[in-house]
């Protein structure tokens, strides 16, 4: 069975979609079970995928027997594997933490709401072990649509912010077919190894450079990179807290995997590093991005809104990384697709557990927290950290690894920006820390000056236990750092950058 | 606004433009598309698939795993608009209003009291328009003829242009038609809410559950070939079948999907009136 | 001169599918109905599955469906007289996808009406400026 973990990753989770639907109408209490099981076997055939592809190499894996061009087939080498990997352990620990808070929510329609939740693994799944173009498209298609129907069940605004965010994401996903038909037109192929192996003969053509720009384009906007970014505030914020925490680590993550791939393994990074003399306006554009998600941030007055712009930073941090052009930042860029993730969920799940508890989160609501909710703060301190970039948490490294890159590319402005980023991090993170630890939680019961010691109202244990196992996931990356790099993430980057 | 949205329009149309330079020629035979994979496509098909239809075999075989995925994709959209529009915790109102077909006098029944239900008297609603009888009779007439039809496109799919999409997109339009010329509550009697959302589970649960049969017969997912065992044919046969049962499937699940969306956007959730 | 009408005449097609994008595309960025933007939405990757089926065109070719299929292998089958039939195939699904997307908007665009009432983006702003 472990010749066909490639498959199983998809399909386990691609069917129990369709049982968890029609469970959804005859016995809803069957829908949870068979989501936690479907997303344990993806998980566990991810984590033994990138076991095998340590051992073995790059993996093939032929869909339908037929062999690549003629059919659709999956390239998963080391970059794929750690991601698959993150990935689905997200997505797992996040199914867990959201029982209740979706049971809180929506009562009625828990049936589709975890239907549409697998079916978005699914897509994000694919969208990483795939190795054809147009295939990605697809996939690509499943979790954005999957992706508004999970988003637009939140509050009052949470429609109008979906149906925006359709609008870019429309926009981005035609971009990229577009670039593909370009691609398709002059090579005749849709493999991502087959285009590489056609290109080197064609650097030279319009038609290739337009399907570069447009891809990338297509791209851009659906990772929220700036000025591209306008719906990634509102369509989070708004959306239901199980939603919001199983697409803000993700679906960005993705993205600036299929980015990075793009760049490494379709136009090879001769082509996009070299040829093409974009490198230094882009990590420009991510400079902007940093500071302007950095400035956006410290403007708010509102927990997860503030953390919506510290995504659009953190994606500022990878593209800036990618495309410094050297070894050290693309190791970076792709070290902190795994930190970010975790990151981003720490954060999510404190603001999911918070919201269970006090359907709130804006920050006049969250004074004298800790009292109430020690076990949550504690987390969310770990998670601060490392956004901020504290060792021994996994951020710091990531960061260290980012700097040294400019430093080496001698784009002294992207480490400027990533030191006034983790500067202001700290004052974002600290004002809400000092709000929940210092603040008195103001009682408005008669009795005023009668301050008795607020009874722990902590969130229960099945949306602990995952924040914990995050939490401590965040110190535990941080220190096996050297491992992860030398041995998965060195194999992932192609020898001929420096 | 318009002026950004001017500059954004026209400076990807000048490097769109601008890209076609390099471009073969339109209908050019020579093109590199035309030489690359095609003619393996074109040339192997019948001997690799025995389905004379070649767009057929590259959908359902070659690429067949794009294809499933697809079907899913319709599949979340039903599930989406059902999510976000289905209304399903309404109180009944307090009152219901009857019609007595004969004389066309118009009954408004208080809450508590009901009337036994027989031919002469029709249920409506505040948003009640009537019908025609001659639109009711002929669409009733036609809509078996259409369904004969779709499923003599989901089944000639392997000769003929057709398959699975065109011809669940056909059946639906059946359920669809009745959903118009009577009215919604007619079409959710025929086909009611819990079926349909069932078989559209069913049909994708067909396609992925085929290709996990080959999965688990040994051979790669969606290797149909490797059906030759269950169904006592060669190989190539046995992908030609592997072909209609994945069609069939399609087939229901883009029929019952589109009966979804259409009942819960046009009623929008409330599966009361319809248009 | 003779090369420039060389030109127009091998690459109008593509020409014309841009220009449809770019209205469409027009149509998404500025228009204030939710609804026309959803038109706009449409007529966009309606010109981009024009374009890849004109990709798969081959001059002087048939449909790539083969007759007397069944009744022996004597006919020898050249690709250069059937048309590509991948482009199709790829479309097959791109259509599919954009009715999928279609079917969301419009439910979103309802649940919006039956909140603010209207479909017009800038009276949605200040109702929500107003709370």
């Amino acid at each position: 069975m472990s010749q066909q973990y490639p498959a199983l990753l998809v399909i386990v989770p691609l069917l129990s979609a369709f049982m968890i639907s029609g469970a959804g109408w005859v016995n809803k209490r069957l829908c949870f079970p068979i989501a936690v099981a479907a997303l344990g076997v993806a998980a566990y055939s991810c984590i033994g995928l990138l076991l095998r592809v340590l051992d073995e190499g790059v993996i093939v894996y032929k869909l339908g027997g037929w062999d690549p061009p003629v059919g659709i087939a999956y390239y998963v080498d080391h970059l794929n594997g750690l991601v698959l990997a993150v990935v689905s352990v997200v997505a797992f620990l996040n199914l867990i933490a959201c029982k209740k808070s979706i049971e809180q929510e929506f009562p009625e329609k828990t049936g589709p709401f975890y239907t549409l939740y697998v079916l978005m693994v699914t897509g994000l799944l694919g969208i990483v072990v795939t190795g054809d173009a147009f295939n990605l498209y697809v996939l690509l298609e499943i979790a954005a649509l999957t992706g508004y129907g999970l988003l637009a069940m939140g509050e009052e605004r949470a429609p109008l912010a979906a149906l925006n965010y359709l609008y870019m994401g429309t926009i981005g996903a035609c971009f990229y077919l577009l670039g593909v038909g370009y691609l398709y037109i002059v090579t005749g192929s849709l493999n991502m190894v087959d285009i590489a192996h056609i290109l080197p003969d064609l650097y030279q053509s319009k038609a290739v450079l337009a399907a570069f720009i447009i891809c990338m384009v297509g791209v851009w906007l659906k990772m929220a990179f700036f000025p591209l970014h306008a719906w990634l505030p509102n369509a989070y914020t708004y959306a239901p807290s199980a939603a919001s925490s199983l697409i803000a680590p993700l679906v960005t993550k993705v993205m600036i995997y299929v980015m990075i791939r793009l760049i490494l393994t379709v136009f090879t990074p001769e082509f996009a590093f070299n040829v093409l003399a974009v490198s230094k306006p882009i990590v420009w554009l991510a400079v902007i991005a940093i500071v302007m998600g950095a400035i956006l941030a410290l403007a708010e007055r509102n927990l997860k809104k503030m953390l919506t712009y510290v995504i659009v930073a953190e994606v500022g941090y990878m593209v800036g990384g990618a495309w410094l052009g050297n070894r050290a930042g693309m190791t970076g860029a792709i070290l902190h697709i795994v930190n970010d993730a975790l990151m981003t969920l720490c954060v999510f799940l404190v603001v999911g557990n918070i919201v269970y508890k006090l359907k709130g989160y804006a920050f006049e609501d969250l004074k004298g927290l800790v009292r109430k909710m020690p076990f949550t703060m504690g987390a969310f301190v770990i998670g601060a950290l490392s956004i901020i970039g504290v060792p021994p948490t996994c951020g710091f490294f990531s960061k260290w690894y980012l700097i040294s890159g400019a430093i080496q590319a001698g784009q002294y402005a992207f480490m400027v920006a990533l030191l006034f980023s983790s500067l202001v991090n700290v004052v974002l993170f600290f004002r809400v820390i000092e709000i929940c630890y210092y603040e008195p939680f103001s009682e408005d019961h008669g009795h005023g000056h009668d301050h008795h010691p607020e009874p722990m109202a902590e969130a229960p244990l099945t949306m602990l236990v995952p924040l914990f196992i995050v939490a401590a996931g965040l110190v535990l990356v941080g220190i096996y750092t050297g491992d992860i790099v030398n041995k998965i993430i060195e194999f992932a980057i192609p020898k001929g950058i420096v | 606004m318009t002026i950004l949205g001017l500059i954004i329009v026209l400076s990807t149309g000048a490097l769109l433009i601008y890209a076609t330079v390099d471009f073969p020629a339109w209908a050019d035979p020579a093109s590199p598309a035309s030489l690359h994979l095609s003619p393996h496509f074109i040339e192997r098909t019948m001997e690799e698939t025995s389905v004379p239809n070649i767009v057929t075999a590259v959908l359902a075989d070659y690429r067949g795993y794009d294809t499933m995925y697809e079907t899913t994709v319709i599949f979340s959209a039903g599930v989406a608009c059902f999510i976000l529009l289905r209304i399903l915790l309404r109180e009944e109102p307090g009152e219901s209003l009857y019609r007595h077909v004969l004389t066309g006098v118009t009954i408004r029944v208080k809450e508590g009291a009901k009337i036994p239900p027989s031919a002469d008297f029709e249920r409506i609603d505040t948003l009640w328009a009537p019908h025609d009888l001659i639109i009711k009779t002929m669409c009733r007439l036609l809509i078996p003829f259409i369904q004969l039809f779709a499923l003599y496109v989901i089944a000639h799919g392997h000769h003929s242009p057709g398959g699975g999409f065109q011809g669940g997109v056909i059946l639906g339009a059946s359920i669809i038609l009745l959903a118009i010329s009577h009215d919604l509550r007619t079409s959710v009697q025929r086909m009611r809410e819990k079926v349909d959302a069932l078989l559209s589970a069913t049909g994708v649960f067909i396609y992925a559950g085929t290709g996990a049969l080959c999965l688990l017969l040994g051979l790669n997912f969606l290797d149909y070939s490797a059906l030759a065992s269950v169904l006592h044919v060669d190989p190539v046969t046995a992908r030609s079948h592997g072909i209609l049962i994945v069609e069939i499937g399609v087939g229901i699940a883009v029929m019952a999907t589109m009966i979804w969306i259409y009942s819960n956007v046009s009623s929008t959730g409330k599966y009361d009136e319809g248009l | 001169m003779g090369d420039l009408i060389e030109i127009v005449v091998a690459k109008y097609n593509y020409w014309i599918y841009i220009t449809l994008m770019m209205i469409g595309l027009y149509a998404m960025i500025v228009k204030n109905n939710l609804v026309k933007k959803i038109v706009g939405m449409n007529i966009f990757q309606t010109a981009i599955i024009l374009y890849y089926v004109s990709t798969g065109a081959k001059r002087g070719a048939t449909i790539p469906i083969l007759e007397h299929g069944h009744d022996g292998h004597a006919h020898v089958i050249h690709a250069a007289d059937y048309i590509n039939p991948l482009p199709h195939v790829l479309m097959l699904t791109a259509i599919v996808v954009s009715v999928a997307t279609l079917g969301v908007a419009l439910a979103l665009a309802i649940r919006i009406y039956h909140r603010y009432n209207t479909l017009e983006e800038d009276e949605i702003l200040a109702q929500i400026r107003e709370k």
